[in-house]
């Protein structure tokens, strides 16, 4: 028996039940399309969050003190710290001549008030080459000025959200603020930038770098960043600047991670969101599989006199089982196509009417979501086939149509 | 060509045995028309199903063509029953969603013939019993001696040594009726061995033999053309019996 006349055969019996049919090929499309549209959707997000990063510049070193096994690991936890100070810094500007822009950062949150209002905020000191790395715009007034790392003026800029809140309508360029214990005169507002790993540039205050350690009364830096002049030379600047640090401090004692390095963190850890969409996706397929043995097992039940028939006609149980399994499987492969256009479909339409939200579905999905449909046919399928192919043939035969 | 040898069949129903066939011995030669006679729940569906292999008995032997085939497997049963048997039933059992070419290519396409052999095989059989009109009908589109003919057309189509009928003319009135005995003595003439299960005396006498069961049981053997009065008798006997009995 040809795979041809098992096709016409399993072909003429689903043509003739066409409401069954249909209620079972849908059932299978929305499982595929369900999984096509979700890890679109998770897909979307990853491509969101990785551009999210690439706008920041991905020609951006960080500088981490403490030296961190784990590459790609978050920094910050662990590690020796007190190591990285603002000479540290100002080497990297003299002796790495791939660095476009040094930026020291020291960090902490502080109460930041004006009259009444205020709130506590993260407080960062740097230097004017925090906007070259950040890629930063102004609103309003100017940004740090260029001048001696050492020099703490009382200046501040904020954040476009903080700025709002803390001076309603009046200009904020000139009021003089509180933070902490010290008073602080505003100089310029950030355009508006949102977060960005996990630091909202909109809701911050940047003060001069001596500024900052004074106020937090610290000798090291939390970080440094250093942006690249050529995108290409980042790993050689990368081991420059572990190889000049490890000279200064007599050991190799800093972590320097590379943008990519996080962006491809942040990436795999969506990536297990998508696949755990597609797991979703996944059960509302197993379901439809369910609906497929269902179907068939009424098939068969239906049948019965026509596998009796064709064991009288010397139909092998093998042949028996082949046909119905074919049925099944031409169910849910037809079903898995029908979804996989409707799911492509849906996302084709997400995109046109959120053109800001990259969603695609991964191949892996389209690839897994096809195979996964033909499989559940032949295995829901397995049973009613297994079923019908051991009948008596003339118990089968005596339940005539 | 057939030899039975103390065949039984018995079922088991609800913890009790019944015996649906006791110690059947018969030998049919090639080329018999050998028919099958007797009350209903006699047992004559039960012999039929054994001599088709489509059962197997509870005991006792069955030789088919020189081959033992009572201890065949279920796999060997269905090489049986595709080389070497045919079927027709009273009531056709066509498949409905295929056409008369459909249910006439049937066996050959399980046998794994190639398409245009099996177009070519369907075409003359069907040209045979006269239908090459109705190739592309569905069986709802005939009367139920088209019907019949289809299926006679399909029996054949694997070129059988023995062919079984189980009432092939119930359903039918007597006109087609005839004319599918006319088809199956032809087709008896041409050296197929045909048994045929019928509760008319009429459809028995044109057999060269009858048998006639009672109880599971072969009571009488008599010559096709002495059925008529013979089966008159055979009732009476029965009747007077269960009369007797009651
Ligand atoms: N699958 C079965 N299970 C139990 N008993 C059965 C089964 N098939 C047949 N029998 C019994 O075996 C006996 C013979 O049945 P069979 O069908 O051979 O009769 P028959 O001669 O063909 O009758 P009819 O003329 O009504 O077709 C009956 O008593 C019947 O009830
Ligand atoms: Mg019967």
């Amino acid at each position: 028996m040809m795979i041809l006349d098992c096709l016409r055969m399993a072909g003429t019996a689903l043509v003739r039940q066409r409401l069954r049919t249909g209620l079972s090929l849908l059932g299978v499309a929305i499982g595929v399309m369900s999984v096509i549209v979700l890890t679109s959707l998770g897909e979307g997000a990853r491509r969101y969050v990785t551009g999210q990063f690439a706008s920041l510049g991905t020609n951006l070193l960080v500088v981490i003190p403490g030296k961190n096994e784990t590459t790609g690991g978050l920094p910050g936890m662990g590690g020796a710290p007190e190591d990285l100070t603002l000479q540290d810094a100002e080497a990297i500007v003299r002796r790495i001549p791939g660095a476009n822009a040094v930026a020291p950062m020291s960090m902490a949150t502080d109460l930041v008030s004006y009259g009444e209002r205020g709130r506590q905020v993260p407080v960062i000191g740097t230097t004017s080459d925090f906007m070259i790395a950040r890629h930063l715009r102004m609103a309003e007034g100017s940004f740090l000025p260029d001048v001696d790392n050492d020099r703490g003026a009382p200046i501040a800029v904020v954040g476009k959200k903080l700025a709002k809140e803390l001076f309603r309508g009046e200009r904020p360029v000139g009021k003089v603020v509180r933070v902490g214990d010290w008073r602080i005169r505003v100089i310029g507002v950030m355009d508006s930038r949102g977060v960005s790993v996990g630091l909202d540039m909109d809701d911050c205050v940047l003060v001069p770098v001596a500024t900052g350690m004074r106020m937090f009364n610290r000798s090291s830096l939390f970080r440094i960043l250093v942006d690249v002049k050529v995108r290409a030379d980042q790993d050689e600047t990368k081991n420059q600047v572990i190889r000049l640090l490890a000279d200064r401090h007599q050991e190799e004692d800093v972590t320097v991670l590379t943008q990519d390095a996080v962006v491809s963190s942040f990436s795999s850890i969506l990536n297990v969101l998508t696949m755990a969409l597609a797991g979703i996706g996944g059960i509302s397929l197993a379901v439809a599989g369910v609906g497929i043995m269902n179907v068939m097992l009424v098939s068969v039940s239906e049948r019965t006199f026509e596998v009796g028939l064709m064991k009288a006609v010397g139909a092998k149980e093998h042949q028996i089982l082949g046909v119905f399994l074919l049925e099944a499987s031409l169910l849910s492969s037809l079903g898995g196509g029908i979804g996989l256009g409707l799911g492509l479909l849906s996302v084709e339409i997400l995109g046109k009417v959120f053109p800001k939200f990259p969603a695609a579905s991964p191949l892996w999905a389209i690839g897994l979501s096809i195979g996964v449909s033909v499989t559940v046919g032949v295995v829901f399928g397995l049973i009613p086939a297994h079923r019908a192919s051991r009948l008596d043939p003339v118990v089968a035969l005596a339940r005539s149509k | 060509m057939i030899l039975l040898d103390h065949l039984c069949r018995d079922y088991l129903v609800g913890g009790q045995t019944l015996r649906a066939l006791a110690d059947v011995s018969e030998t049919i030669e090639a080329g018999e028309h050998v028919a099958i006679m007797g009350p209903s729940g006699s047992g004559k569906s039960t012999l039929l199903n054994l001599l088709g292999c489509l059962d197997r008995p509870t005991n006792g032997r069955y030789v088919l063509d020189g081959q033992e085939v009572s201890g065949l497997s279920t796999h060997e049963l269905s090489m049986v029953r595709r080389h070497k048997i045919g079927f027709v039933f009273q009531s056709y059992h066509l498949i409905s969603r295929l056409t008369a070419t459909g249910n006439v290519e049937l066996p050959m396409v399980f046998a794994g013939i190639p398409r245009s052999e099996r177009l070519k095989r369907v075409a003359e059989t069907l040209d045979w019993v006269g239908l090459s009109a109705r190739a592309h009908h569905r069986p709802d589109q005939l009367s139920g001696g088209e019907r019949q003919r289809v299926a006679i057309a399909r029996s054949i189509s694997m070129k059988p040594r023995l062919l079984l009928a189980d009432e092939p003319t119930g359903n039918l009135d007597s006109a087609a009726g005839a004319q599918i005995l006319e088809i199956l003595e032809t087709m008896n003439r041409d050296g197929l061995t045909v048994i045929t299960v019928t509760h008319d005396p009429g459809v028995g006498q044109r057999a060269q033999r009858v048998l006639v069961l009672a109880d599971g049981e072969v009571v009488r053997r008599v010559p096709g053309r002495e059925i008529v009065e013979a089966y008159a008798d055979f009732n009476r006997e029965q009747q007077a019996s269960a009369g007797s009995s009651s």
